[in-house]
């Protein structure tokens, strides 16, 4: 965990009452609407379809207790009791009041949690992998890099009024679980030759209405140097980047218009007068944040527990495990994620009263730790194996263990036409209908990993493009109408999906779907062979063929 | 309008001259950049000060050669969410050593103040009254910086740095 200082508490709570001004003069009248969008914008505050939109930043993923529980009191305080975990490690909340929402930051801002730069044209909050720092076989915990640009970003005075929004992720380990190739800087830890901590730097990646995947811009940039390459990037950027179209002011937008070299050799220039000011980082710098994280005292447990072994007995518990408990740095410790997609359930909904109790959880079996993923589910970071059993008990009970993450019904949606004004089309009641096709514990392990993700808009926060089947919702003649891609991938082999014909209608797609993963059934080489590598080794055609021919 | 320099809400000595104005004999004129460029010589030789509106799409760099010369530098937020005079601001403050008077036009609102101070400008032709007389206010509402700018503000970083070793010599 990293523990704020009172310099970081300073920061929110200043910040909390210039909002409390901000809001104010909106009521007063003092401020414009117009004015007014911009400001509450970057505290997180969209005007919805229903009512204003609250997004509060989980900074790489990492909670504490408190913090949970104090996004359980809002959701109960201020919401309808529940909130919506994003694809960025954000909570949402539907229901806000713009009167209450000073009050809300208030009490978030007690436990070290804002909402700055959730929204806007700035830079988003920096998000990471949620297995950080427990995660086997990574070059070093990536938090830490994460809170210095996190730090860095937060009310940058020269970078606050962007193009377009720009969001930047981080990962530290081969598998890429912080999709940082679908982001404006993805920045992948590892260590040069001489053993020294750097990163290789991409840019230019984004979904939305023109998709890319991020191109490495430079194969290694030293540790000390992050903050000025990163300033280079966005200085760059800040001058050139279009501003006469929202679709086109997104910096993958320049990185294609200038291509790959031409632009990073603007970047370079401006990074040679900037490298050696005082954004070059100290070692003694980097210790400082680097102590300010906190990692739990691990016990010496056995491989395998007398608790495990009598269990294993449990069919329900033994599915659990083995779908949802993940391997930790540790010996006698766990990764456990926790399923936020239970048949029918909205994607990425938690309740008030599961908050809490996962809060309660974690403090009794994951030193008071909780990740957020960008799959939109939660994970207990640091379980010993023998408490295993005990904790799916309770998960169980509060319908949190359901069997299915990284399968066919682990769906990524956005909130889709039932909550957002952007949104062509309901990406929820598609995402809902799926997990009921496809409820059958056993079938969906039989189809294996699996990622479907749903868009209600071509922007994309359903990230469809990267799905391994992307559904994306348009409107024609006045109709919801799905798109449907296969083939795409968010992870460190990522790729774009390939449409596979005409759209369908929404009564269609969870047949289509099943069309689909018949089709797939029938074509793998092997029970092992993924959808998606079936996908890679076949292509579209025989997927379209199946889906088509009947329809 | 009011402008607001050296924290205060004072008269604006400077006359916006426009792309087809006569130019006046004497007193402080303000020039659009085209003009500026066109005609520096002849302008720079009259008696008051010069300054120059650049806008926020033209190059800085090709102002450089003017900075001893021009007492003000005008640069533009066309709206405020348009933010790219924040870069031009900082390359003349820390890039080119530019000390003269760096003034914000545009849709200035006290929203932008702390922001825009961070960035070098030292003066502002703010949008409305009640914005211009809170400025004072308005700048100090934060006091803690995570950004190194020229404007010599500590860092969240180096205070950190600081109290660290003030431990460390009591200890």
């Amino acid at each position: 965990m990293y523990a704020y200082d009172e310099i970081d508490r300073t920061l929110v709570n200043e910040r909390v009452s210039e909002f409390r001004d901000q809001v104010k003069r909106r009521l007063s009248g003092e401020l414009t609407e117009d004015e007014f969008k911009i400001l509450r914008l970057q505290n997180g505050v969209y005007l919805q379809l229903h009512a204003y939109m609250f997004r509060v930043a989980i900074p790489y993923g990492t909670l504490a207790t408190n913090q949970l529980r104090a996004l359980a009191h809002v959701a109960r305080k201020y919401d309808r009791g529940y909130g919506h975990f994003t694809t960025r490690q954000n909570i949402q909340f539907n229901w806000i009041k713009l009167a209450e929402l000073p009050d809300a930051l208030a009490d978030l801002a007690k436990v070290g949690i804002h909402a700055m730069q959730t929204s806007g044209n700035n830079m988003r909050n920096v998000t990471s992998d949620q297995w950080a720092g427990v995660a086997p076989g990574e070059i070093e915990d990536p938090r830490i890099w994460s809170e210095l640009i996190r730090q860095h970003t937060t009310l940058h005075p020269e970078f606050s009024f962007l193009p377009r929004k720009f969001k930047i992720a981080i990962t530290a380990s081969d598998h890429d679980r912080a999709a940082i190739k679908i982001h404006d800087i993805g920045l992948r830890l590892i260590r040069n030759e001489k053993g020294e901590t750097g990163f290789e730097v991409l840019v230019g990646g984004g979904l939305g209405r023109t998709p890319f995947i991020a191109k490495t811009i430079k194969h290694f940039v030293h540790g000390r140097d992050i903050l000025s390459y990163i300033e280079a990037i966005l200085r760059v950027y800040n001058q050139y980047g279009r501003r006469d179209n929202i679709y086109k002011a997104r910096i993958k937008i320049l990185v294609h218009e200038l291509g790959i070299e031409k632009f990073s050799r603007e970047v370079e220039e401006e990074w040679q007068h900037i490298r050696n000011s005082s954004l070059q980082i100290d070692d003694e710098v980097i210790e400082d944040i680097r102590s300010r994280f906190t990692y739990p005292a691990y016990e010496k447990l056995p491989h395998m527990p007398d608790e495990l072994r009598q269990a294993a007995a449990d069919r329900d518990f033994e599915a659990w495990r083995k779908n949802s408990v993940a391997p930790h740095k540790v010996q006698g410790y766990s990764i456990v994620t926790i399923s936020l997609k239970p048949t029918g359930g909205p994607p990425g909904d938690a309740t008030a009263e599961q908050m809490d109790a996962l809060a309660d959880l974690a403090d009794k079996y994951s030193f008071g730790e909780i990740r957020v993923g960008h799959e939109q589910n939660l994970a207990l970071p640091h379980v010993a194996k023998r408490d295993l059993p005990a904790l799916w008990k309770t998960l169980d009970k509060l319908g949190l263990a359901t069997p299915n993450v990284n399968l066919i019904t682990d769906i990524i949606a956005c909130p889709g036409l039932d909550y957002c004004s952007l949104a062509n089309a309901r990406s929820i009641p598609i995402a809902q209908e799926l997990t009921r096709r496809f409820a059958n514990h056993e079938l969906a392990n039989l189809i294996g990993r699996l990622h479907i993700n749903i868009s209600g808009c071509i922007n994309a926060c359903g990230h469809h493009h990267v799905g391994h089947i992307g559904i994306l919702g348009v409107e024609k003649n006045g109709e919801e109408v799905y798109q449907i891609t296969i083939g795409g991938r968010a992870d460190e082999s990522a790729a774009l999906g390939n449409l596979i014909g005409p759209g369908v209608k929404f009564d269609e797609v969870a047949d289509v779907i099943e069309d689909i993963v018949e089709a797939y059934l029938a074509l793998r080489e092997r029970p092992e062979e993924l959808f998606i590598d079936t996908v890679k080794r076949l292509g579209v055609e025989p997927f379209k063929e199946r889906v088509y021919a009947t329809r | 309008m009011p402008l607001v320099n050296g924290g205060k809400i004072v008269d604006d000595s400077f006359v916006k001259l426009a792309v087809d104005m006569p130019l006046p004999e004497g007193g402080d004129i303000l020039v659009p950049a085209e003009r500026f460029v066109s005609d520096a010589d002849a302008l720079l030789k009259r008696a008051g000060k010069v300054g120059v509106i650049w806008p926020n799409n033209r190059d800085i760099d090709e102002l450089v050669p003017y900075l001893g010369k021009v007492a003000a530098v005008a640069l533009v937020f066309p709206t405020f969410r348009d933010g790219r005079a924040y870069s031009q601001a900082r390359l003349l403050r820390e890039r080119y050593n530019y000390r003269g008077e760096l003034r914000a036009t545009g849709q200035i609102l006290r929203d932008q103040f702390v922001f825009m101070l961070r960035a070098g400008f030292d003066s502002f032709e703010v949008k409305k009254q009640a914005d211009a007389e809170a400025f004072m206010q308005t700048a100090k509402r934060y006091s803690v910086f995570y950004q190194p700018t020229g404007d010599g503000r500590v860092t969240a970083l180096h205070r950190r740095m600081q109290l660290r070793h003030s431990e460390g010599v009591g200890t």
